[in-house]
C-alpha cells in the first residue's frame, strides 16, 4: 500500500453518507403503528428519552458472553439476533418486533412482568436508534421505566466471537429510581445476562458465562426531570389493570 | 474505519478538541486523553470541533455522554461547533443538543463557552 503524503480535504458530504443509513430519521413523536399484537398507550405520541433526560443515577452496563468452540462471524450473529430478539428474551417478557423487522427508525413494543407472576404488566416500547451489519442500538421513550440507550453488538477477540450488550441508563423518574434501589438494579442485571446466556445457548454455547460489568456514571439525580413522573408507563400501566374489572362492566373494555 | 485523531488547540480556560475521523466507542482512550490533558492545563471550557468527523455510530454518541458528565463533574463546559446538518441531526434525534450547545463555527462556540 502506498501512502500519500498529502491529506484530501475533507469531504462532509461523503463521510456523513457512511453512516446516514444507520441511523432513524429524525423523529420528534413515536408511532407504534407497525406493530401488531401489543397494548399500545405509553409510545405513541411520545418523544424519546434518553440517559441525559432521566431523574436518577446513570449506570452503565455491560454485558458479554463469549461464543467458545462456536463458528459465527460478528456479522452473522448479529443478524440472527435482529431476527429473533424476541426469542432470547426470559420467560414472561414480551417483545412485539416491528413488522419491519429491528431497522433504524423502526418502534418495538415491549410489556414487561416487574415480578414472577405479578398481576401488573408494563407497556412500553423502545425506538431503533441505529442499526448496522454489527451492531443495533435502542432508545427509549418517554415514561420508560429508563431513559437509556442500550448497543447489542458482537466483535472478534481472537478467534472468539464475543456478544455484548451495553446500556447507559438512569431511571425515568423519582418512583422508577426507588424500586430501581429496592431491587429493580440488580433484576434488570439478570434480565440482560439471561437474553445473552440464552442467545449465546442458541447458537450452540454448551454452558455459556455471562461477564457483567456495572458502572455508575454520574451519582447525581436530575431533579429537574422529576416531573417525568407524569409520563409514567408503571403507573399507566398499574391503573390500566386495576381499572380493568370496571370498564369490563361498564363495556368500554 | 479510519482511527479517531484529536489535536488539542488550548488558550487559557478554553481548549478546542479538533476530532478527525471515526467516533465509536473505540475512540474512548484517545478522547478521554486529550479532555483529561486539557483539563489538567486548566481548561474549564471545552469546544469539540467536529468539522473534520467522517463517522459516528451509537458508541460514540453514548462516548459523548460519558464526556459530557466527565466535564460537569468537573465544573466545566463541554459545546461543540463544525457539525454537519447530518449530525446536527443525530445530535436532535438523541436529545444530546438539549445538553451541548452547538455552534457554527469555532469563534462563536469560543465566545459562548468562555462567557
Amino acid at each position: 500500500m502506498t501512502e500519500l503524503n498529502v491529506k484530501p480535504p475533507p469531504n462532509h458530504d461523503a463521510a456523513t453518507n457512511r453512516d446516514a443509513a444507520n441511523w432513524a430519521q429524525p423523529v420528534d413523536r413515536l408511532s407504534a403503528a407497525g406493530v401488531a399484537g401489543a397494548t399500545d398507550d405509553a409510545v405513541t405520541g411520545r418523544r424519546v428519552s434518553g440517559p441525559l433526560q432521566g431523574f436518577g443515577q446513570l449506570w452503565q452496563k455491560t454485558f458479554t458472553v463469549r461464543l467458545d468452540g462456536v463458528d459465527i462471524s460478528p456479522t452473522d450473529l448479529i443478524a440472527l439476533w435482529k431476527e429473533r430478539f424476541p426469542t432470547f428474551w426470559p420467560k414472561g417478557q414480551r417483545f412485539y418486533a416491528p413488522l419491519s423487522g429491528i431497522a433504524p427508525g423502526e418502534v418495538a413494543l415491549l410489556e414487561i412482568e416487574p415480578l414472577p407472576g405479578a398481576p401488573v404488566r408494563f407497556s412500553t416500547g423502545v425506538l431503533v436508534l441505529y442499526a448496522d451489519d454489527e451492531s443495533f442500538t435502542f432508545m427509549s421513550p418517554e415514561g420508560h421505566i429508563l431513559s437509556a440507550w442500550i448497543t447489542f453488538s458482537a466483535r472478534r477477540d481472537g478467534d472468539v466471537t464475543v456478544a455484548q450488550a451495553q446500556a447507559l441508563e438512569r431511571p425515568s423518574d423519582p418512583f422508577d429510581e426507588l424500586a430501581y434501589m429496592l431491587g429493580g438494579n440488580r433484576q434488570n442485571d439478570r434480565f440482560w445476562e439471561a437474553t445473552l446466556r440464552n442467545l449465546a445457548a442458541a447458537v450452540g454455547v454448551a454452558s455459556p458465562a455471562v461477564d457483567t460489568q456495572v458502572v455508575c456514571i454520574d451519582r447525581n439525580r436530575q431533579w429537574r426531570y422529576w416531573r417525568n413522573v407524569r409520563n409514567s408507563a408503571t403507573i399507566r400501566s398499574a391503573r390500566r389493570t386495576l381499572t380493568a374489572p370496571l370498564r369490563k362492566l361498564t363495556g368500554r373494555g | 474505519m479510519t482511527a479517531t485523531v484529536i489535536e488539542l488547540d488550548q488558550d487559557g480556560p478554553a481548549a478546542i478538541l479538533r476530532i478527525e475521523g471515526d467516533v465509536t466507542s473505540a475512540s474512548e482512550a484517545d478522547l478521554m486523553a486529550a479532555y483529561g490533558l486539557a483539563a489538567a492545563n486548566g481548561a474549564t471550557a471545552v469546544i469539540l470541533d467536529f468539522s473534520k468527523l467522517e463517522y459516528m455510530n451509537s458508541g460514540g454518541i453514548g462516548l459523548l455522554v460519558t464526556l459530557l458528565v466527565r466535564a460537569r463533574r468537573g465544573g466545566g463546559r463541554l459545546v461543540a461547533t463544525g457539525l454537519s446538518e447530518h449530525y446536527r441531526q443525530i445530535f436532535s434525534l438523541t436529545r444530546l443538543d438539549e445538553a451541548i450547545e452547538i455552534y457554527d463555527d469555532d469563534a462563536a462556540a469560543m465566545v459562548a463557552a468562555t462567557a
